[in-house]
This record gives structure tokens, sequence and C-alpha cells, in this order.
């Protein structure tokens, strides 16, 4: 039977089984409570060929420093927990494979979410960008076409969101309006109209028609490059805010309408 | 009544972050009690989050382990209650795929219907139709009430409620030691890794609710917790090969369950025993094993891209020598009063267990905390309806 997994040639980070690919400097972002401000701290880690940037992380935490903290859950981009900016990008350290990146790694807390602590952002900010409970998973499903590996590249689904923030760090508008809701909450705000299930979306439109809303988007879709779950927030929020134009211009007067 | 009147409740202190940790501390709140727990990482970071995401309908155990299995389908049909919008109830089933399989599956049936698991007969074609991607040789298959779950979310929920009600949550708070004079634990020694500081912190009662860690945190009070950590390997593929659950008929195995989950199919597991649930290894044998069984199953497996491939440590109840791989042992749970078992006051210890039976595991552990305690106040998570997830890292 043929494989498409490239072979792992190694265990973890701590790799015993075979020779490590060789050290690399990790540049880690700290932090604790009350430090004046952050710093970088250099570790020199035993990567392989298929050691991930969550495992290298593990790896200090073991090995070199118990009070490094950092976020992680499932280990296979499905919780969202672990993401962290990587040479200044964002992605999800249980599946960024160092082997990818270069010899000296700087790893640090995604962006525009408050930082607990060294890697553990607040995510009650991520949370509270969204109207308020936003279920994400469909109770029950059945695609019609299951969807094959041939079918992936073209896969997008919203209940495919981890709510890992990594749209809202690398979102350049953010930076600069801080209340501006971001890329997270208007796609599900796009994906709750588009099948409201029993939803009130009244509230939901005006909510996202503020200046703060949909309007906000300077249309960069560096959300879209940045998600790891395929979602695509800068197609919906583009799609939310045709609908919304669509709602204004059945709006407007129409003589002799009688509503 | 928690405590006579003009006295503070009882304060009880849970280590221990997953899903057995924050159901305890949910129901413990809803009784009354003043409970705080604390966890050295994230939430489900030890190997509460890493699993399946399988909510069991508990027929994988019904030929072997029927008290497993009656618990999974009565804690299966509790959390879709009280977890509304949590689960992906697309059901599951159970594929015969060649003679030896059939021979197996008479028993099955008859195990199900033993247990009060719901169990629908299909035929190949009937199997087919609901999931296209199935191995075409099949048999024939069994449908029953297995679902997904979301293996941080589901349990976040217990976390988010007990917040609501009260509870103090605190993730990245690492327990040093235990803090134990006369054979009575009293508290325990934190950092806290958002401070970098070292405290103290006092309780009525410990628990030790740390799954394959609980030997470890048992030792700081002298006392013995025969825990086998037992590592499985687990892989993540793009693309969602199925909707419903596929479980493979026969007695539990490598690599014989796909579970769709998002955009990903899950196949899981392998199962060995280890000493440290520490760092865990990713075998390559048992990520090849995984794609070659998962494929008997379903054929695009053999041709999906691997997302991701990881380990986590089962906390299963056994003393060394006593298994090798771990599937020897039972999957249903157990609570220590370790005053009962060792002398030792003020400490209990819960373990074993899965993440669907987590609220029982954590009705039974409540009862025996209440009952040292002295406090009479029944269980009230079978019918109160869970939080938002997201509630979990509210103010």
């Amino acid at each position: 039977m043929s494989m498409t997994i490239d072979a792992r040639t190694d265990t973890d980070a701590a790799g015993t089984a075979a020779p490590p690919a060789g050290p690399r400097r990790f540049r880690v972002f700290r932090y604790k409570r009350g430090d004046e401000r952050p710093h970088y701290e250099t570790f020199e880690v035993p990567v392989g060929h298929r050691t991930t940037v969550f495992e290298a992380l593990r790896w200090i935490q073991i090995h070199r420093d118990r009070t490094l903290a950092l976020r992680h859950s499932c280990l296979h981009a499905s919780c969202g927990t672990c993401g962290v900016r990587v040479n200044g990008k964002e992605g999800l350290a249980c599946v960024t494979m160092v082997h990818d990146i270069g010899r000296e790694i700087t790893v640090e807390p995604i962006a525009n979410v408050p930082v607990l602590t060294d890697l553990v952002v607040d995510m009650r900010e991520v949370f509270e960008r969204f109207p308020d409970d936003h279920p994400i998973v469909r109770g029950s499903e059945f695609l019609d076409d299951a969807d094959t590996p041939d079918g992936i590249a073209s896969y997008e689904r919203y209940e495919d969101c981890i709510e890992c923030g990594l749209c809202v760090s690398a979102c350049p508008v953010v930076v600069t309006a801080e209340r501006y809701v971001g890329p997270a909450a208007l796609a599900w705000g796009e994906r709750v109209l588009e099948e409201p299930r029993g939803a009130e979306v009244a509230n939901l439109l005006s909510w996202a028609n503020a200046p703060d809303g949909v309007w906000r988007c300077h249309a960069i879709f560096e959300c879209t490059a940045a998600c790891p779950s395929g979602v695509n927030p800068a197609a919906r929020i583009m799609s939310l805010r045709g609908t919304l134009l669509g709602r204004r211009l059945r709006k407007q007067p129409r003589g002799s309408d009688p509503t | 009544m928690t405590s006579a009147p003009g006295t503070r409740p009882f304060h009880v202190l849970i280590v221990g972050g997953g899903g057995t940790g924050g159901a305890l501390a949910h129901d413990l709140t809803l009784r009354g009690l003043h409970v705080t727990l604390v966890e050295r990482g994230e939430f489900t970071s030890g190997t509460t989050g890493r699993h399946h995401g399988l909510l069991h309908s508990g027929a994988r155990y019904a030929v072997g382990d029927a008290e497993s299995a009656i618990e999974c389908i009565e804690e299966n049909t509790i959390l879709r209650r009280i977890c509304p919008g949590t689960f992906e109830e697309n059901g599951g089933l159970f594929v015969a795929i060649t003679d030896e399989d059939m021979e197996y599956y008479d028993e099955f049936v008859k195990a199900c219907a033993d247990c009060g698991i719901p169990a629908q007969e299909l035929t190949r074609e009937q199997a087919l139709a609901f999931e296209p991607n199935l191995n075409p040789s099949l048999k024939a298959a069994v449908r029953v009430p297995d679902a997904t779950m979301d293996a941080m979310r589901m349990p976040l929920r217990f976390f988010a409620t007990a917040k609501r009600n009260g509870a103090d949550l605190r993730n990245y708070v690492e327990v040093l030691d235990l803090v134990v004079n006369n054979r009575v634990v009293s508290g325990a020694v934190v950092r806290d890794h958002v401070t970098g500081k070292v405290a103290e912190i006092s309780a009525d009662v410990v628990v030790n609710a740390t799954g394959p860690w609980s030997e470890k945190v048992a030792a700081m009070a002298g006392v013995d917790v025969p825990i086998r950590p037992s590592p499985g390997v687990m892989l993540a593929l793009r693309g969602r090969l199925c909707n419903m659950v596929v479980n493979r008929m026969h007695r539990s195995g490598d690599g014989d369950i796909i579970v769709p989950q998002r955009a990903l199919s899950i196949i899981g597991t392998s199962s060995w025993t280890v000493d440290d649930p520490e760092e865990l290894d990713v075998p390559e044998d048992h990520v090849q094993r995984m794609y070659e069984e998962g494929a008997k199953l379903i054929p695009d497996v053999a041709r999906a891209e691997l997302r991701s491939a990881w380990s986590a440590a089962r906390p299963l109840i056994g003393s060394r020598g006593d298994a090798d791989t771990g599937r020897e042992l039972s999957r249903t749970f157990k609570t220590y009063d370790h005053a009962e078992t060792d002398g030792v006051e003020g400490f209990v210890t819960i373990t074993g267990g899965k993440a669907t039976t987590l609220r029982g595991m954590a009705e039974l552990c409540a009862d025996i905390v209440c009952r040292k305690l002295g406090v009479e106040a029944e269980c009230r998570t079978r019918e109160t309806e869970l939080a938002p997830h997201s509630e979990a890292y509210a103010a």
C-alpha cells in the first residue's frame, strides 16, 4: 500500500530514537506579571525533521525552564489554543514544523490580544468580540459529497473555525482601531445570516452594520492568509457587506411600493 | 446545608484542570461548597484535550467491559441534554469487514442490547448509503448513538458553569508540594506561572484529579495510587472522510476508529504503557499502523494528507506488571478516599475513566467529598444545562 505520509524519521523534540537534525536557536518571548517589560530568552533545542514548534517549546519547558507558560490542548489544530507568532508569522505551534523555518526562531504570543504571561494571551479579549454565545458546530450534518482528499483544496466551511485568534492577530486594522470587532466575529455573523437556524438576525444585522463592524475592514485579507482552518474570514466579511448593501438598497422608497 | 449558620462553606482544592477536575468543580460548586481548582498549564492540556473527540455510545466496550459500556450510554444521554450545541450528532457505525469480524457480530449486537445501547443492524448497502467512502467489501454494519465532541470545548462548559457559580479556577498554577501534617493533608504549595510567585492554598479537602499524573501527586502525600499511564497515538488527516464515527467491529485494537472532527478525520489509536506521562513519544511504526488499519475502514485514508500525529496518556488503573499494552485494563474510573485506603485524612484521588463519563466520575467523587465533610447535598449536574465554553475565560 502506498502512503502519502513522509516518514517520521525521529521521535519528538526530545528525539532519542535518531540523531537530531541539529540544534536550533529559539528566542522566546518572556513576561511575568510585575515585570517592567517583556524580554526574550534564548534556548538551544535539539530538533528532528518532524519536530513542531510546540514540541520544541515543550522540550524547553521540561528540560530547561519549568516556568515557561504556553497554551496547548489538542495537538492537532482543532482546539486553537497554541496560536503564536513564529518569526512574525501567525501559526498554530502544534502543526508548525521547525524544519521549514530557519536556524533562528523567534516565538512570540499572538498580537492584538493582551498577554497574561510568556506565550499565554487572555482569550477573553477574543471572545468578547462576539455578540454573545456563539455556537459554532452544527448538531447534525451530512455533507452531500463527503469530503475526499481530492476535494480538500476547495473545502471551506465556517464550522471549522477553532477560535484561535490568529485572524485577529494578523489583522492590520485591529492594531489601530481598537473597537473594531475584527474578522473572527464577523465571519461568525456572516455564517449565522447565511443559515440562521432560528437565530434572531435583526440585532445581528445592526451589530455588523456599525462603523466598527463590517465597514471598518480594509479588505487586506491578512485574516484569510493567517487562518489555519480555511475559514476565509475576509470573503465572509465581503459577503456580509453585500448582504447589508442589498438590504439598504431594498429599503429605498419606491413610489408605488405599498410596503 | 453546606455548613453551620455563621460559618464559611467548606473549601475544596482540586488539583488538575482536565475534564474530571472541571466536572468536579462544577458539581461541588452546585452543592454549595467553595471550590478552588489549580492547573499547571491551560485547562484540558494534559490528556483531556488530546482525545479523539468520541462521545462514546458504550458499544466499543459492550463485549469486554460491560461496566464501562453502561456508564458510557448513560452519560452519553445526559451530556446531550446538558451540553446542547456541543456535539455533532451524526451517530456511529460498527463495520464488519472480514469473516472474522462477522464471527463477532452476534455477540456484539447482544452485548449492546444487554448494556442498553440502541443498536440498529444494517446491510452492506444500507451502510454504504450512510457512508459512501466505506470499504466497499464490508459485510455488515451496526448503527449506534456515538457522536463527535470537541475534546476541549465540551469539558470547558463544566469549567464555565463552575466559574459562573463562584468557583475559583486558576490555570497556570502548579502544585509544587502538598501540605501534610500528622497524616492530614491541609493544602498545597503552588507556583503561579503568571506572576512567578509561590504561595500556599489551604483547604478542608484536597482532590487529586491529575489523571496519568495522579501517582506522582499522591506520592506528595505519601500514598500510592496504582496508575498506569497508557499512551496512544492518534492521527489527524486533512479532509472529512465520513460524517458518522466509523468503528471496526472487533475487539478493541489499533487504528480501529475514525472520528470526523471539523475538517479533519481522526484515526485512533494505539496503546502501550509508560512510567512517566510527561514526555510522550510518537513512534513512527504506530503512525504507519494507524494509516494501514484506518484504510481498511475507509480506503481514502491511505492517500489523505497528515495534519498531525500525537500521543495522549490515558490514566488507566492498574499496578506495574499488570499490563503491557494497557488494553487489558478497564476504562472505568475509581475514587480513593485516602483516609480509608491509607490512613491519610483530607485527601481524595479520582482517576481512570474517560471524557464521556466525566460528569458521572465527578458525581461519585463529590458524594465522597461531601460525606467526608458531613455535607448533605444532592447532586444536581444531571439536570443543569451548562454555560457556553467561552465563559471559562470570562472575567
